[in-house]
């Protein structure tokens, strides 16, 4: 007898209009316990807009999510933090609304993290676009959920800022957090991710392994050298 | 709502700039607006030159002496005297000296009073027909606003030595019908007095010698006392008559709206209401607009804060601030003006009420517009005309255009809270209506901003 795994993330044919034009039609997205899913397409393919969906921030004309938006941590594309005030007191300030125990000792706790304990008393107006990021990721993680999404999580940041975040998210996924993010760079996606989705126009057109976008690409007659070239031919040979 | 309330106080500590011109802006704008309106204009400069020789500014009217002097008085309290130099310069010169004030712009006017006026006003008494005293005003009308200003000035402080000394020539003229009827001496310049015998005098005379006639002459001499019977009783009735020539209409003043509120404390109540509406709306519009622009908002309300506690929560903090303000403020213009402080109690739920819409209408307009400066450059344009509309006295327009000004004024902040300030500080009406329609603007815009807000992300 074997027991199903339930999976900690679950999106079943989400739909979303803006006007004429249809954002996202019918999604189905999964992610496993400790998994890291990998949204790639070209823009306006609808990436943000389903991430913006699963976490609560707009609403889906159709479709349903398994988990409400409290259970689900978020990281937004553009770092949403109070210029004004320091580290600490953005972190301090939203353990307090996310009603966490004890606010002081997870602030430490982010802190140490997000290696950001020296900078803790820095205005976050004040700090570099990597370490805005970092504290970013860490208001996401607050709440202490078991599902974080990630919107370009390094878009804009120097390859060793990228480092640094990368190393931080892998560091939750190894704790059993699943992380579902966004990106435009594919190296990324492929050397991160378990799982990769490709949207386009609102679509899911790929879902798999890395690996196997490649050989998806052979199969219609195309060829690549690398995870990128076969994303483009693939994207082609669909049409986009 | 507590943590968010903090947060924005700590970050508006740390923005000392803004928060300076948050409070300086309006605060000096108010009290501009107040005093400009409550202060009349300077006083006009004019050049007074009075020929009348020295030790002959008295007459007498009616026995008594009247120095013409005394009447210079109110004029000068209206006007600032300009210095004109007579010294040794004959009538006309000095006449010329007094209209090259006005000339080189020294003086806006110049008023000059002739050699004769004295004499002629005299000779108003006598039969002698030498024509009234004239004065000579001479103004520059360059600046039209300046030319009816000194008109109207010197027009109404003549009318009123006018007014004096008619009544004093009155008085003269009534104990003049009083010689007529009982007879007596009139003192007259230029004479030693005029004998005259009266009708009553001449009555008795006439019934002195009736007996003596025939009977004729003594039906005619009838005649002539029932005349004099007649004239002295008509002569009564005319006494009445004639005063009330002297001040035929008399004003009585009833204030059917707003009360008997000064200038002064109207200004007050002005300033306050233009301090809050700018500190509110600004405060308002810009603090929910910067939850967008710090890409916060979104962060929040996904299950952190809902939409109504954030509008709840920036509306609450730019009418707590501006209460504040306000507060402050009016106990800074107490030094200047009197202002009643035991209606204190009165002044805190107009200041909350006023604050509390403005702050609805301030988040509905960052909810609109989702930028800082956007926000702000509407809540401005919004403002301004919002305070001129709300000033437009009955009257002034045609009707039709005050009614769309009360309708417009009805359905913003400003004109209720102006009533509701002016209500507690000057008692010049009831509160409860004011605080009532600001309590219905609120909800209106609280909802207003409510549905603004779906689209805020």
């Amino acid at each position: 007898m074997t027991t199903a795994i339930e999976p900690a993330l679950v999106a079943d044919g989400i739909a979303k209009r803006f006007g004429t034009r249809e954002a996202l039609r019918g999604v189905s997205l999964r992610a496993d316990g400790g998994e890291l899913v990998a949204l790639v397409g070209p823009n306006g393919a609808g990436k943000t807009t389903l991430l913006s969906i699963l976490a609560g921030i707009q609403s889906a004309d159709a479709g349903n999510v398994n988990r409400p938006p409290r259970d689900i941590g978020w990281v937004p594309q553009q770092t949403a933090l109070y210029g004004k005030l320091t580290v600490a007191e953005n972190l301090r300030l939203f353990a307090r609304l996310e009603k966490v125990e004890d606010p002081n000792a997870t602030v430490a706790e982010m802190l140490a993290l997000t290696g950001l304990d020296e900078r803790a008393n820095d205005l976050a107006g004040e700090l570099s676009g990597g370490n805005r990021q970092r504290v970013n990721i860490a208001l996401g993680l607050l709440g202490r959920q078991d599902v974080l999404l990630l919107d370009e999580p390094t878009a804009a940041l120097d390859p060793r800022q990228r480092a640094r975040v990368w190393e931080f998210v892998l560091g939750l996924a190894a704790r059993g957090t699943t992380v579902v993010y966004s990106t435009h760079d594919l190296q990324e996606a492929a050397r991160h991710a378990q799982r990769v989705v490709v949207l386009a126009d609102g679509e899911v057109l790929f879902e798999g392994l890395p690996a196997t976008l490649g050989d998806e690409v052979e199969r219609a007659g195309g060829s690549h050298t690398d995870f990128e070239e076969a994303f483009v031919a693939f994207l082609r040979q669909r049409g986009h | 709502m507590r943590w968010l309330l903090l947060k924005d106080l700590r970050i508006l500590r740390r923005s000392p700039a803004l928060v300076a011109l948050l409070i300086l802006y309006p605060v000096v704008l108010s009290v501009l607006i107040g005093f400009a309106l409550s202060a009349g204009p300077d006083k006009p400069k004019v050049a007074f030159v009075s020929l009348v020789p020295p030790g002959e500014t008295a007459v007498e009217v009616g026995g008594q002496r009247v120095d013409l002097e005394r009447y210079q008085g109110p004029l000068f309290e209206s006007i600032e005297r300009v210095p004109v130099d007579c010294e040794g310069k004959t009538a006309l010169q000095c006449e010329q000296a007094a209209i090259d004030e006005v000339e080189s712009g020294e003086a806006l006017a110049a008023v000059i009073i002739p050699e004769d006026f004295a004499t002629r006003l005299g000779g108003l008494q006598t039969l002698a027909l030498s024509g009234p005293p004239t004065i000579k005003v001479v103004y520059n009308a360059d600046d039209p606003v300046k030319a009816a200003y000194v008109e109207d000035t010197l027009r109404a402080r003549l009318s009123e030595a006018n007014l004096a000394l008619s009544s004093r020539f009155t008085e003269a003229g009534l104990s003049y019908l009083d010689r007529v009827v009982d007879g007596g001496t009139i003192d007259a310049p230029g004479t030693d007095g005029i004998k005259i015998l009266g009708l009553r005098n001449a009555e008795r005379i006439v019934e002195r010698v009736r007996s003596s006639v025939t009977p004729e002459q003594r039906a005619e001499l009838d005649r002539v006392i029932r005349f004099s019977q007649l004239a002295r009783e008509n002569l009564g009735f005319s006494e009445p008559l004639v005063r009330s020539l002297r001040e035929p209409i008399r004003v009585e003043q009833v204030a059917l709206d707003g009360g008997d509120t000064s200038l002064s404390s109207f200004a007050v109540a002005l300033a306050a209401a233009v301090s809050l509406m700018f500190v509110t709306l600004l405060l308002a519009a810009a603090a929910l607009a910067l939850e967008r622009e710090e890409n916060t908002f979104a962060r929040l309300v996904r299950g952190l804060v809902s939409r109504t506690s954030l509008l709840l929560e920036k509306a609450g903090l730019a009418a707590l601030c501006s209460f504040a303000i306000c507060l402050a403020m009016l106990a800074g213009l107490g030094l200047f003006v009197d202002l009643d402080w035991a209606r204190l109690p009165l002044w805190l739920p107009a200041l909350a009420a006023g604050g509390l819409a403005f702050g609805t209408l301030g988040v509905a307009v960052g909810a609109l517009t989702r930028e800082v400066r956007a926000a702000s450059l509407l809540c401005v344009m919004l403002a301004l005309p919002l305070t001129f509309l709300a000033l437009v006295p009955s009257g002034s327009v045609e009707p039709a255009v005050y009614d769309a000004a009360r309708f417009v004024s009805a359905l913003f902040p400003f004109r209720p809270t102006l009533d509701a300030l002016d209500a507690a500080l000057n008692d010049s009406g009831g509160l409860a209506g004011p605080l009532l329609h600001l309590a219905a603007l609120a909800v209106a815009f609280g909802a207003l901003a409510r549905v603004a807000l779906r689209r805020f992300v």
